[in-house]
C-alpha cells in the first residue's frame, strides 16, 4: 500500500511538471502569434467599439502588461480554476471545456472501447491462425488501414453511410466549430456512431498488429511448448498462457495511446461536426480564441498524461515480476 | 547469390518507385497556372475522359489540381521530414554525448512533445505562426522527430562503446574528429533511412492539418483543401472531389511507405530483420 | 521389430530434419536425429547420455509430437506395441507420456507455480501436490510463487512435479537435475528409482554420465543424433573393455576419474553430416566402409551397438 502511494506521488508530480511545461511552452507559442487577440476580440463583438472601450478591452486582456507577469496572473488563474473567457463563445472557458469534454469523453471511450476490443480479439485470431491465408489478408489491411488518413475515411463514411445509404444525419445543421446546444441525447447517439467508428478503426490496426506479435512470440516460448507437452490444447494454451501474457501488454498499450485517439478526435469531429473538443479547438485556433485554446491545449496534456499514468501504474500494480520485486 | 539477387531486386524496386513519385513531383511542378484555373460553365462534372476526376464547384479540373496538390504535399512532406531528421540527429548525438545534463534535457522535451496530442502541438505552432507553409512545416518536424532522435541515441550509445572509437579517443583524437571521422558516416544509413520512413507520416499530417483550415491557404490547390472543400458538396452527392484525390493520396502514402522500407532493407539490413 | 509387445517405447530408425528457409524460395534439410534406435520397457530408467548440443532435447520433443511445423520425422515410433501416430501423440501427452522440461523456462512467468504444477486438468490435485513439494523439501508458500522467484533448484523440483502428478506410465526428464543439490538429485532419482519399480519407465535424457551411470538399468549413448550404443549400465561401470562403441570407450576415458583423455576432433554439424558412421571422422579405426555407409544396429552382449569394426569376437575386444 506503502509502495503504491509513492508511485502515485511519484507520477503525480512528474505530470505536474509536465504540464507547467506545456503551460509555459503553449503560452510562449500563443504569444509569439501575429495575430492580435484584442483586434479578434472585438471584431468577434460585432459591433462598433468607442477608443474608451478599446482601451478598456485592452487593460482586461493585458496588452501593456510584459509577457511573463501576463503569464504568471494566466498560471494563477488556472490554479485557482479560472481559464479565462472564451473570445468566441463568451463564456468561461472551463465551462466550455466541461460541456464539450462530455461529448468528446462519449466518442473517444467509444472508440478506444471498439478498437481495443476488435483489434485485440482480431490479433488473438491472427496470432492463432499466423501465416494462414486469412491472417495474410488482414495483416495486409492493417498496414493498409494505418496510412489511411482519417479524415478521407471520414468522408467515405459520411459518403457512403449518410449520402448513399440515408442510415445517419449529415452533420451540416451548423457550419464547423459553432455549438449544437438543442440537441437531445439521442441525437446525440445519432451523431456518436460515425465518427466513433472512424476513430475506431484508424486506431485499431496498431492493437491488432500488436497483439498478434505478442501471441506470437508467447506461443514460440517454451513455456508453451511445455504446454503442448502436457496435452494443452490450443484454446486451452491461448486462454490460460496466451490471454495472461499478452493482456497486459496490449492494455498499457491503449492507455499509452490516448495522444493518438485525442489527435484523431480533433480530426473526426470536424469530419461530422460533432459537438466536442476537437471540434472547438480547431474553431478556437481559427478564430484566435486564445483563451480556449490554451484551455485546450492544457487540457489534453492532462488527459495524455493520465492515459500514461494509467499504463505505467498498470504494468507497476498487475504485472507480478514487477509488483512482487517493489515490496 | 540468392541474396545478392535479392538486394538487386529491392534495389531497382527503390529505384522505380522514387521516379513514380519523380515524375509525379515534375508534373505537379510543369502544371501551368492557368490549367488550374476553372470555368463556369465546366463546374460539378463528373469524372469523364475529358476530365478523369471531374472538376469542383468551381470548374477546375480536378486530376490537374490534385497532381499539384500532391506536387505540393510531397515538397513540404520532404521538407518537414528533413527538418525533423536534422533535429532528431543533432538531439540524439547531444542526448549520447556523455553530458548527463544534455540527455536528461533531451529526454525531457521529447516526453514534453509526446505528452501534448500531435495535431493539437501542431494548431497551435500553427497558430503561433500565422498559419501558412511556416507553421505548418515547423509544426510537421516538431512532431516528428522522437523516434529517430531516441534511435540515433541509442546507435550513437552503441557505437561509442566500441573498441575503435574507444582507441581512437586513447589516441587523442578530438570530439569533433570522432564524431565527423567515426560517428557520422556510420549514422548516415540510419539517418536516410529514418527520414524517408517518417515521410509518409508527415504527408499525412500535412493533409490533415490543411484539411482543418491551418496549413496553406484555401487557394492552394492542397490535397486537404480538396477533401475540406469537397465537403460541402458531398450532400448534394458530388462524390469525386472526396473518393479520387483521397484515394490518389493514399496511393501515394503506400508507395512512399514501400519506398522506405525498400530503402531500410538496402541501407540498414539489420534493423530490417527486426 | 520384435520384443514389441513388452516394450513401453520402442523407436526403429528415427530422423528428424528440419526444413530451413532461406529467405526466398530455397531450402534445405538440416537433420538432427539420424537412424535413432531405442527401447524403453517397462519398470527401467534408461539414460540418453550424451554432450551438449547434440539434439537430445529435440528426441523428447519428437516423442511427444511437438515437434515446430518445419519438423520432418521418418522411422517408427511404437507405444505399447502399437504406432505412435500424432493423433495418438497428442491424447497420450500429459496423461500416458509426461515430461520434465530443463529449465525454469518452461514455466509460464505469469502463472503461480501451484496452479502450474496443478495442470490443467480437472479435478486439480492440489492437495498430492502439496505432499510432492513438500517432499522435495519446497516451503511451503511455494505454490503461490511466481516462476522467477524461484531459485533454480526449486524451480526444477516444480518441473519435476508437474510429471510426478500425472500417472504417466513413461516419464522423459530432460536433464532434470542440474541446478539441485546432491541431496535434492539424489531424491529426485530416487523418486524416479521408485516409479520404475512400479512399472512405470523413466526415459533420463543427460550429458552426466556419471549420473546415469549410478541411477539407470541401461544407457543409450548418444552421438551427433544418433545412438552409438546402448548397454547396460553395468558395463559402464565396469569399463571401457565391456563397452562396445568406439565413441562410448572414448568417452568413458574422457570423464575426470578415469584420466581425462580429451577426444580428438569435433561433433560434426547437422548441416554437413558424414555419409556413413556419423563418428567415422574421429575414429581411430574407421576403414573405408565405415565412410561410406551407415553401419546397422547389432546386438552383442545384451547391448547395441552400430560400428563395422566392432564384433564381439576375441572376448569383444577387437577395437579398443
Amino acid at each position: 500500500m506503502k509502495r503504491l502511494i509513492r508511485i502515485f506521488l511519484t507520477y503525480g508530480i512528474r505530470l505536474a511538471a509536465l504540464l507547467l511545461a506545456v503551460s509555459i511552452v503553449s503560452f510562449v507559442l500563443v504569444d509569439a502569434s501575429p495575430v492580435d487577440p484584442v483586434t479578434q476580440y472585438i471584431n468577434g463583438l460585432g459591433t462598433a467599439v468607442s477608443p474608451e472601450q478599446r482601451a478598456e478591452i485592452e487593460a482586461y486582456w493585458g496588452v501593456d502588461t510584459p509577457s511573463v507577469e501576463r503569464y504568471f496572473n494566466w498560471l494563477a488563474g488556472v490554479l485557482k480554476g479560472d481559464l479565462g473567457e472564451s473570445s468566441l463563445y463568451r463564456r468561461p472557458v472551463s465551462d466550455i471545456i466541461g460541456e464539450r469534454f462530455a461529448g468528446s469523453l462519449a466518442l473517444m471511450c467509444l472508440a478506444w472501447a471498439l478498437s481495443g476490443i476488435i483489434g485485440f480479439s482480431l490479433g488473438c485470431l491472427m496470432g492463432m491462425y499466423r501465416d494462414s491465408w486469412p491472417d495474410r489478408i488482414l495483416k495486409k489491411l492493417c498496414y493498409l488501414l494505418s496510412s489511411l488518413p482519417t479524415f478521407w475515411l471520414g468522408l467515405l463514411f459520411l459518403l457512403v453511410f449518410s449520402v448513399w445509404l440515408g442510415w445517419f444525419p449529415i452533420g451540416f445543421s451548423a457550419p464547423i466549430g459553432v455549438l449544437h446546444e438543442d440537441t437531445t441525447i439521442g441525437e446525440r447517439l445519432y451523431h456518436l456512431i460515425l465518427p466513433a467508428l472512424t476513430l475506431s478503426l484508424i486506431s485499431f490496426s496498431q492493437i491488432a498488429l500488436h497483439t498478434r506479435q505478442k501471441l506470437s512470440d508467447v506461443l514460440d516460448s517454451e513455456y508453451v511448448l511445455f504446454a503442448k507437452a502436457r496435452g494443452e490444447g490450443k484454446w486451452t494454451i491461448l486462454r490460460r498462457h496466451g490471454l495472461r501474457n499478452i493482456l497486459l501488454p496490449a492494455l498499457t498499450l491503449q492507455f499509452a495511446s490516448f495522444a493518438e485517439l485525442f489527435g484523431g478526435s480533433v480530426i473526426a469531429e470536424n469530419v461530422f461536426s460533432y459537438p466536442g473538443l476537437g471540434s472547438a479547438v480547431s474553431a478556437a485556433g481559427l478564430n484566435s480564441d486564445v483563451p480556449l485554446l490554451l484551455g485546450i491545449t492544457l487540457f489534453s496534456a492532462l488527459f495524455v498524461g493520465v492515459g500514461n499514468m494509467i499504463a505505467n501504474l498498470l504494468y507497476g500494480i498487475v504485472d507480478p515480476r514487477i509488483r512482487e520485486v517493489g515490496e | 547469390m540468392i541474396r545478392i539477387n535479392r538486394r538487386k531486386t529491392t534495389v531497382i524496386y527503390a529505384i522505380l518507385l522514387a521516379t513514380a513519385l519523380l515524375l509525379i513531383y515534375a508534373f505537379g511542378l510543369l502544371i501551368p497556372k492557368d490549367a488550374l484555373a476553372g470555368s463556369f460553365q465546366e463546374a460539378g462534372l463528373a469524372p469523364s475522359p475529358a476530365h478523369p476526376f471531374g472538376t469542383d464547384a468551381l470548374g477546375r479540373d480536378l486530376i490537374l489540381r490534385t497532381i499539384k496538390g500532391l506536387s505540393v504535399s510531397l515538397t513540404i512532406g520532404l521538407l518537414a521530414s528533413l527538418i525533423a531528421a536534422v533535429i532528431a540527429a543533432v538531439s540524439g548525438i547531444a542526448a549520447a554525448s556523455g553530458i548527463k545534463a544534455a540527455d536528461a534535457c533531451v529526454s525531457w522535451i521529447i516526453d514534453l512533445v509526446m505528452g501534448i496530442p500531435h495535431t493539437i502541438l501542431v494548431l497551435l505552432i500553427s497558430f503561433a505562426l500565422g498559419r501558412g507553409l511556416k507553421g505548418l512545416l515547423i509544426g510537421i518536424a516538431a512532431t516528428h522527430w522522437c523516434s529517430l532522435a531516441r534511435l540515433i541515441r541509442a546507435e550513437v550509445l552503441q557505437l561509442r562503446a566500441q573498441q575503435y572509437i574507444m582507441v581512437s579517443r586513447r589516441l587523442g583524437k578530438s570530439g569533433a574528429f570522432i564524431l565527423t571521422h567515426h560517428l557520422l558516416p556510420h549514422l548516415m544509413p540510419q539517418f536516410f533511412v529514418g527520414l524517408v520512413l517518417m515521410l509518409p507520416h508527415a504527408i499525412l499530417h500535412e493533409a490533415s492539418i490543411s484539411f482543418l483550415g491551418f496549413g496553406l491557404p484555401p487557394e492552394e490547390p492542397a490535397i486537404g483543401i480538396i477533401l475540406s472543400e469537397s465537403m460541402r458538396y458531398l450532400s448534394a452527392g458530388m462524390w469525386w472531389p472526396a473518393v479520387l484525390p483521397g484515394l490518389t493520396l493514399v496511393l501515394i502514402v503506400l508507395l512512399v511507405d514501400r519506398m522506405g522500407d525498400c530503402l531500410q532493407r538496402i541501407l540498414n539490413p539489420v534493423h530490417a530483420q527486426e | 521389430m520384435e520384443q514389441k509387445t513388452d516394450t513401453l517405447l520402442e523407436l526403429h530408425d528415427l530422423s528428424v530434419s528440419f526444413r530451413m528457409y532461406e529467405r526466398g524460395a530455397s531450402q534445405r534439410e538440416l537433420t538432427v536425429i539420424s537412424d535413432l534406435h531405442l527401447t524403453v520397457r517397462p519398470g527401467e530408467i534408461v539414460a540418453v547420455a550424451g554432450s551438449s548440443g547434440s539434439g537430445k532435447s529435440l528426441l523428447a520433443s519428437a516423442i511427444l509430437g511437438i515437434l515446430p511445423d518445419n519438423a520432418t520425422v521418418r522411422g517408427h515410433l511404437h507405444y505399447k506395441g502399437e504406432e505412435l501416430t500424432a493423433e495418438r501423440q497428442q491424447a497420450l501427452r500429459g496423461t500416458e507420456i509426461a515430461l520434465v522440461p530443463q529449465s525454469v523456462a518452461y514455466l509460464d512467468p505469469l502463472m503461480k507455480t501451484g496452479a502450474q504444477a496443478d495442470g490443467h486438468k480437472k479435478p486439480r490435485p492440489t492437495v498430492r501436490r502439496e505432499q510432492l513439494f513438500a517432499r522435495f523439501g519446497l516451503p511451503k508458500q511455494t505454490g503461490r510463487l511466481y516462476p522467477f522467484q524461484l531459485s533454480g533448484g526449486m524451480a526444477r523440483r516444480v518441473l519435476l512435479s508437474t510429471a510426478l502428478l500425472t500417472d504417466a506410465a513413461l516419464i522423459i526428464a530432460d536433464e532434470p537435475t542440474p541446478g539441485m543439490s546432491t541431496e535434492q538429485a539424489v531424491e529426485a532419482l530416487t523418486v524416479f528409482r521408485e516409479l520404475a519399480d512400479d512399472g512405470r519407465a523413466v526415459l533420463l535424457i543427460t550429458h552426466d554420465i556419471d549420473l546415469a551411470f549410478t541411477f539407470a538399468d541401461r544407457i543409450a549413448v548418444f552421438y551427433a543424433g544418433t545412438t552409438v550404443e546402448t548397454a547396460p549400465a553395468a558395463d559402464f561401470k565396469e569399463g571401457p573393455d565391456a563397452l562396445r562403441h568406439p565413441y562410448s570407450k572414448a568417452l568413458w576415458r574422457a570423464l575426470p576419474q578415469n584420466g581425462f583423455t580429451p577426444i580428438d576432433g569435433f561433433q560434426p554439424v547437422a548441416v554437413r553430416l558424414p555419409a556413413g558412421c556419423l563418428y567415422a571422422p574421429r575414429c581411430p579405426h574407421k576403414t573405408a566402409e565405415c565412410e561410406e555407409k551407415v553401419p546397422p544396429v547389432r546386438e552383442i552382449r545384451g547391448g547395441e551397438v552400430r560400428c563395422y569394426r566392432f564384433t564381439g569376437k576375441n572376448g569383444g575386444c577387437d577395437v579398443s
